[in-house]
């Protein structure tokens, strides 16, 4: 018997969910036996016209990571998809724009203009920006669109499932490859994770009071955290009561508070609202100017709450 | 859906009439939305009215989702501070709706779209006002309409779409049997001496 191909992609990306796949280690001896790996640019050399080549669905599973932010993304999301019998969303920002995802609070002219203009590393007098289209010598040169909005890779093509995570953990990873290669899948759309909010992982959970009654917020660097005791009690906004588990709580573990990478349970639609409505109410505050002053202890609450979700919220990102 | 007109005339065209979703809670403010409906009070039909047991009950995913599907205002109406039926609702609600409204502004949505009101079981004159100055105020914004705002986001996608087809098809016209596109190479093969 034929073994399943998988193919690797990154688009908008940092890299580290390519980093994570080489991270199971001994394990990859395993995945590299089970499977054919058909396609992995990163790591290998393959080219897009071997993919091009490939017939449709003939490819079990394609792993993409990364947010969508230029047309080539796009337009390799739409191949992958077409070559793919499950296309898999792997890591944060294929899930919900990740990191990327925060440039929706700003326009493209104003993201072209800082990057390429007033940033203070750059000396660029003529004003030059990126062109889709120049002519050079005579020849013409084409470069990707960059696209006015991020996207998850939802937003752009069909998903059958979701790894979560920034990046997902060797475990979660393992336990997806295998879900797949003995074809043990749960219902197509599901994020193959626990569906269980973080805290229930956590360490520290013993020691989080039931009722929380904070003066104020601390950021990490603000104040020693003590690390026999539950983040949110210290008043460190930790993400963990809006946030899937998987993870094993690394992060807290580490002495972090949880960013909330691994996205919302399947309860949940915006993690984001989800971890406000419940960070709010931890306040001990109760006339308007204490409440104010309290809450803007929390200095950007769109990064803190979408730090990883922003391009797949409600609002998508800054709406005027 | 389109925006619910007051006016029916032909002569004027219709004015453009705000849409409010309103939370209101089951012992204060819908109380007093009751009593200001059996005083036959009139006030502007723009805000729809949805009872929660407590404006503490409401979850900001609601606030949000009633925006991106077309709302221009959320109005939330619970009970007095140290009234709220179950002790604590309201404080709750306070809280939230100041971290929300910041998130709000953050995010483009003008503070005066998201609005809290105190309003007792006997103030029917309360919603009256408090929905009459909201109309106002969402007039002087203008329609937020964020369904026509995110579909205009993914226009940008159909070109590519369209654009790919293009290639396809011209691909599969100038060489229908070699698969790998053959490109012209203008260096020579590097030598491996």
């Amino acid at each position: 018997m034929p073994k399943p191909k998988v193919a690797f992609y990154w688009c908008a990306s940092c890299g580290g969910c390519e980093e994570a796949v080489v991270d199971l280690a001994e394990d990859i001896l395993g995945v590299v036996e089970a499977v054919d790996i058909v396609f992995w640019p990163c790591a290998m050399d393959f080219k897009k016209a071997g993919l091009e080549e490939m017939p449709d669905k003939s490819i079990t599973a394609a792993l993409v990571n990364g947010a969508i932010r230029t047309s080539e993304q796009e337009e390799m999301a739409r191949l992958l998809r077409r070559k793919s019998q499950y296309l898999i969303a792997y890591g944060a920002c294929a899930q919900q724009g990740g990191i990327p995802g925060l440039a929706n609070q700003f326009s493209r002219e104003q993201l072209l203009r800082y990057v390429y203009e007033e940033a203070p590393t750059v000396l660029n007098t003529a004003g030059h920006r990126p062109a889709p289209q120049f002519q050079v010598d005579g020849h013409a040169v084409t470069l990707p669109e960059f696209r006015h909005r991020v996207r998850s890779l939802d937003q752009v093509v069909e998903v059958d499932y979701y790894v979560p995570g920034c990046p997902p953990t060797p475990k979660i990873t393992k336990a997806a490859l295998g879900a797949l290669l003995e074809g043990k899948l749960p219902p197509k759309g599901s994020v193959l994770a626990p569906d269980i909010a973080l805290c229930q992982q956590c360490p520290l959970v013993d020691s989080k009071p039931q009722d929380l009654s904070l003066a104020e917020y601390k950021r990490p660097h603000w104040a020693p955290i003590d690390p026999e005791k539950c983040l949110l009690s210290q008043g460190f906004p930790c993400l963990g009561p809006a946030t899937r588990g998987g993870c094993e709580a690394v992060c807290i573990r580490g002495h972090m508070p949880c960013t909330g990478c691994f996205g919302p349970t399947s309860r949940v639609k915006d993690q984001g609202a989800k971890i406000l409505s419940s960070l709010a109410s931890t306040l001990a505050a109760k006339e308007d100017e204490a409440i104010v002053k309290g809450l803007n202890t929390i200095p950007d609450p769109v990064g803190t709450f979408y730090r990883y979700s922003l391009a797949a919220s409600t609002l998508r990102g800054k709406v005027a | 859906m389109n925006p619910i007109s007051t006016h029916s005339s032909a002569a004027t065209p219709p004015a453009w009439q705000p849409r409010i979703v309103a939370f209101f809670c089951n012992w204060c403010t819908y109380t007093a939305a009751d009593l200001a409906g059996v005083s036959r009070t009139r006030y502007s039909p723009s805000a729809r009215v949805i009872r929660l047991m407590c404006s503490g009950r409401l979850d900001p995913q609601l606030v949000l989702a009633a925006f991106a599907r077309g709302a221009d205002g959320v109005l939330v109406g619970g009970c007095h501070p140290g009234d709220c039926h179950y002790l604590e609702g309201n404080y709750k609600t306070s809280r939230r709706f100041h971290l929300l409204r910041r998130l709000l502004a953050d995010l483009g949505i003008d503070e005066q779209r998201l609005r809290l009101e105190w309003i007792s079981a006997a103030e029917g004159e309360k919603v009256k006002s408090a929905i009459d100055d909201m109309t106002e105020d969402l007039r002087q914004l203008g329609p937020l309409n964020l369904p026509a705002k995110h579909a205009e986001w993914d226009q940008e996608m159909e070109a590519l779409e369209t654009e790919v087809k293009e290639a396809e098809r011209l691909a599969a016209q100038t060489a229908p049997q070699t698969g790998i596109p053959i490109t012209e190479c203008t260096n020579p093969e590097p030598s491996h001496a």
